[in-house]
C-alpha cells in the first residue's frame, strides 16, 4: 500500500486532528466554540479554518494543484493576520500538519517508498507555506495602507472643503485638445 | 542550564495556551488593539477630571491617588442611581446564552470578549466590595480585589465593546451589556482614563455643535460644494436655508454626511429630497452633529452635547424636528432625548406636511427618522422615481445596530430600497435585522490605530456581505449610520474589496425624477449611471 493509499484511509482523522491543533492555537473558550458551532455565519473563522484544512489535505491526497490550496490558505491567513497572533504563530498551521503527518506515518515509513513519497509531500507543504507567508505579509501591508488612506482621505475633504486645494476639472474634448496643442508646441 | 537543552527539546512547542484563569492573565496593550489617551485639553475643555498627557503602555498612568475611592464610590452611586446596573450585575446566570454572539470574540477568539466575562470584568469587582457572599468568599463567589491592572483591564476591554447590542438580544434576562460597558466606561472617566478619538469630538461638539468643530461660516462653503455637484450631476439648482426662524421643519443629521465620503452622497440626497418636496425646513448650524460621542463617555455627557438638539428646536421655533441617517444618534434620541431634554412640549406632535401622516411613534420626542418619513412619502406615491438608474448596483442592506436593535427600524430603509432599486437581496438570517452584526468601529472605536481589532471584529458582518456578494454578484452595501459608512467602507476595502458603502438616500438621489431636471447619465457621485458593456461589474 502506498502513501496516497495510507493517507486516504486515514483523511477523517488527519483532518480532525489538524483542525484541533489549529483551533488549539486560540484560548480554551474560543478553540471549543471553533470546533463545536458548525454554522458558517456563527462561526466564520471556524468555518474558514474547516474549509483550509479540507482543501489542503484533498489536494495532497488527490495530487491537486496548489492553486486551489492556496485560495483557502489565504482566506486563512487573511483571518490570522487581523488576530493576536506573533507572525511565526499566525502561519505556523501547516508545520502543525508536518509533525501530524510524521506521526501519523512513522509505523508506515519502513514500507517500500512510502518515506520517499512523504518527501515529495512535505516539500509541497513547504510551498505551501512559503505561500502563505507572502500571503501574511501581503495582509499586514494592507492594514498600514487602510491606516494610511483613512488619513489621507479624512485630510483631502477637509483641505478641499476648506477651499485649500484646487483641481484640475477634465472639461471634455476642447480642454484635451489644448493640451494637446500645447504639448505638441512643446 | 542552557548545555542542558537539547536541539530537540527546542523545536518543542506547546501549542495549548496556559491554562490560567481569567483574574491571572492581565492585559498587554500592544499597537494596533487599543486606542490613544484622551488629550488633556479635551479633558479640560469638558470639565472632566485628572487632565494628563499618559499613554496606556506606560507602567505608571498616572492616576488620582485616591483613585480606589474614587471608583467605589462611583460604582456606589451609580448602582444606587441606575436600577439597570444593580441588577444586571446580580441577575446573571453565567447561561453562557451570550458568550459566542460578540463579533470580537467570534472574529478574535479572545475570551475576554465574551459578554458574560467582559461584564464579569466588573461583575468581580461589584461582588468583591458591594455583596456579603464576594466579601466572605471571595474568588469562590467570582469577587476579586480592585488593583490597577483592573483599570487597565477595563480600558481595554470596555474600549473593545462596540455597544451594538447584539448579545443583549440573546440575554434570557434581558441584561444589556453595553449598559456594563457604558458604567464602565463612565467610572473611568471619573479618574480621566479616556480616549481621544471620543473626546476631541465630544469637546468639539461641545463648543461649536459638531465632532470637527466646523464653524458656521465653513459649513456654509462646503454644503455650496454639494449643491454645487448636485446642479451638475442633475441640472437642478437647490437653496437650502440656515438658522431660518419660522420654518416648519428642523432637519439634524450626522456631521459626517456634509464632509466625509462616502456620506456627502447621502446628503445631496436629503437636499433634493427637500427641494423636491417644496419642504419648509431649515439647517443649523448649531446643531449641526447628530452624532453624541457622549454616548460613549458618560450619561451626563450625553445630556449636555444632545441639549442643543431642542435648544435649536426652541430659538428656530420650528413645529417638529427630522433625524437623518445616523447610528447612535438614534438610540440617544430614541431611549434618552425625551427624558434627558425633555419634554419638548414647545413642540407639536409631527405631521408630514406632504401626506398629513401624523408620526404617532414621535408624539413625544417629537423627532422622526428619515426613513420613516420617506417611506410614508413612497406609500402615498409622492414621488417620482426612476429604479431603473439604480440598476447597475446590486445591493444588500446592513441593519446598523441601533437604529435596528435600540429603535427597531428595519423595515422602512428596506421599503425604500426596494423602491429606488431593482436589485436587492438579504444577508443571511442570522447575520440581519435584529441579530445584525456590527461594522466593529462603533462606540468610538473607529479610528485607524484600532485597525487591527475593527478588521477581526468586523469579520461576521463581512463574511456576510462575502456570501452575498459570492450568490448574488452584490457590489454595494447600504446602510444608515455614519460611523457605518465611514468603517464599512475601510472593513470592505480589506475583506470584500468589489463592494462599496452607500447610504439609503443615496440611491433615492440617484432614483428621484426632479421637476426641470437635464438628463441624467451620471448618479450622484458622478459616475456613469449605466455601465458600458464588458466592463468589471455584474
Amino acid at each position: 500500500m502506498g502513501l496516497i493509499d495510507i493517507l486516504s484511509g486515514k483523511k477523517e482523522i488527519i483532518e480532525k486532528k489538524w483542525f484541533d491543533m489549529i483551533a488549539a492555537s486560540y484560548p480554551v473558550n474560543a478553540s471549543s466554540f471553533l470546533k463545536n458551532q458548525k454554522e458558517q455565519f456563527a462561526n466564520p473563522v471556524g468555518n474558514t479554518i474547516g474549509e483550509a484544512v479540507h482543501t489542503v489535505i484533498d489536494v495532497l491526497i488527490h495530487e491537486g494543484t496548489n492553486e486551489k490550496a492556496n485560495t483557502c490558505l489565504d482566506k486563512l491567513v487573511k483571518v490570522r493576520a487581523v488576530q493576536d497572533f506573533a507572525p511565526s504563530m499566525a502561519v505556523d498551521f501547516l508545520y502543525m500538519l508536518k509533525q501530524l503527518l510524521k506521526d501519523e506515518l512513522k509505523n508506515e515509513f519502513h514500507t517500500g517508498g512510502v518515506y520517499e513519497e512523504f518527501l515529495l509531500i512535505e516539500s509541497r507543504i513547504d510551498t505551501m507555506a512559503l505561500f502563505s507567508f507572502e500571503s501574511y505579509l501581503k495582509y499586514k501591508e494592507k492594514i498600514y495602507e487602510l491606516k494610511v488612506n483613512e488619513f489621507k482621505n479624512m485630510a483631502f475633504r477637509l483641505l478641499e472643503r476648506a477651499n485649500l486645494t484646487f483641481e484640475f476639472k477634465d472639461e471634455g474634448p476642447a480642454f484635451e485638445k489644448s493640451v494637446l496643442e500645447r504639448d505638441t508646441v512643446k | 542550564m542552557t548545555d542542558e537543552l537539547k536541539q530537540d527539546d527546542l523545536v518543542k512547542i506547546n501549542y495549548k495556551p496556559p491554562k490560567k484563569d481569567w483574574m491571572d492573565t492581565p492585559v498587554n496593550f500592544r499597537h494596533g488593539t487599543y486606542i490613544y489617551p484622551a488629550r488633556a485639553k479635551n479633558l479640560k475643555y469638558l470639565d472632566l477630571p485628572n487632565p494628563r498627557e499618559w499613554s496606556p503602555t506606560d507602567e505608571d498612568w498616572k492616576l488620582p491617588e485616591n483613585w480606589k475611592d474614587i471608583i467605589l464610590n462611583g460604582m456606589k452611586e451609580r448602582l444606587d442611581k441606575y436600577r439597570s446596573f444593580k441588577v444586571f450585575m446580580d441577575i446573571c446566570v453565567r447561561c453562557g446564552a451570550c458568550a459566542d454572539k460578540c463579533h470580537f470574540f467570534i472574529g478574535g477568539g479572545d475570551p475576554k470578549n465574551m459578554p458574560v466575562l467582559r461584564a464579569e470584568l466588573i461583575r468581580s469587582i461589584y461582588k468583591g466590595n458591594f455583596t456579603a457572599a464576594g466579601k466572605i468568599l471571595g474568588r469562590l463567589n467570582g469577587a476579586r480585589g480592585l488593583t490597577k491592572d483592573v483599570i487597565k483591564e477595563w480600558f481595554y476591554y470596555f474600549y473593545q465593546c462596540t455597544e451594538c447590542r447584539r448579545c443583549s438580544v440573546f440575554c434570557p434576562y434581558g441584561i444589556d451589556t453595553a449598559e456594563i460597558t457604558m458604567m464602565g466606561r463612565e467610572l473611568l472617566t471619573l479618574l480621566g482614563c479616556n480616549v481621544n478619538w471620543v473626546l476631541e469630538p465630544a469637546a468639539n461638539c461641545y463648543r461649536t455643535g459638531n465632532h470637527l468643530g466646523i464653524q458656521p461660516h465653513a459649513l456654509k462653503d462646503m454644503f455650496e460644494m454639494l449643491l454645487d455637484d448636485i446642479e451638475d450631476r442633475t441640472g437642478v439648482k437647490i437653496e437650502p436655508t440656515f438658522n431660518r426662524k419660522g420654518a416648519e421643519i428642523l432637519f439634524v443629521t450626522p456631521s459626517a454626511d456634509y464632509f466625509a465620503d462616502p456620506g456627502i452622497y447621502t446628503c445631496m440626497g436629503y437636499l433634493m429630497l427637500f427641494h423636491e418636496l417644496g419642504l419648509d425646513y431649515t439647517w443649523s448650524t448649531y446643531a449641526s452633529e447628530g452624532g453624541n460621542f457622549g454616548l460613549f463617555t458618560s450619561h451626563e455627557m450625553i445630556k449636555r452635547l444632545n441639549a442643543k438638539i431642542y435648544a435649536e428646536a426652541k430659538r428656530l421655533g420650528v413645529k417638529w424636528i427630522i433625524g437623518g441617517e445616523c447610528g447612535h444618534m438614534w438610540r440617544v434620541i430614541h431611549q434618552y432625548m425625551d427624558t434627558m431634554n425633555g419634554p419638548a412640549d414647545f413642540l407639536e406632535a409631527p405631521v408630514s406636511p406632504i401626506t398629513g401622516t401624523k408620526f404617532e411613534n414621535a408624539k413625544s420626542t417629537k423627532m422622526v427618522h428619515i426613513t420613516e418619513f420617506t417611506a410614508d412619502l413612497i406609500k402615498n406615491n409622492k414621488l417620482k422615481l426612476d429604479p431603473s438608474r439604480n440598476d447597475k448596483l446590486r445591493i444588500t442592506f446592513h441593519d446598523s445596530c441601533n437604529p435596528a436593535r435600540a429603535m427597531g427600524i428595519l423595515e422602512e430603509p428596506r421599503y425604500i430600497i426596494k423602491n429606488v432599486c431593482n436589485n436587492f437581496f438579504e444577508m443571511p438570517e442570522n447575520t440581519a435585522r435584529e441579530q445584525t452584526f456590527c461594522c466593529g468601529g462603533g462606540a468610538g472605536l473607529g479610528t485607524d490605530e484600532m485597525m487591527e481589532i475593527r478588521m477581526r471584529g468586523g469579520m461576521p458582518r463581512a463574511n456576510a456581505v462575502q456570501y452575498v456578494h459570492d450568490k448574488h454578484g452584490v457590489n454595494r452595501l447600504t446602510c444608515m449610520c455614519a460611523i457605518d459608512r465611514a468603517t464599512l467602507t475601510t472593513l470592505m476595502e480589506y475583506w470584500v474589496p468589489d463592494v462599496k458603502v452607500t447610504g439609503v438616500h443615496e440611491l433615492v438621489a440617484n432614483a428621484l425624477v426632479m421637476k426641470g431636471e437635464k438628463e441624467r447619465i451620471v448618479d450622484i457621485r458622478g459616475e456613469p449611471l449605466k455601465e458600458k458593456k464588458g466592463e468589471d461589474d455584474v
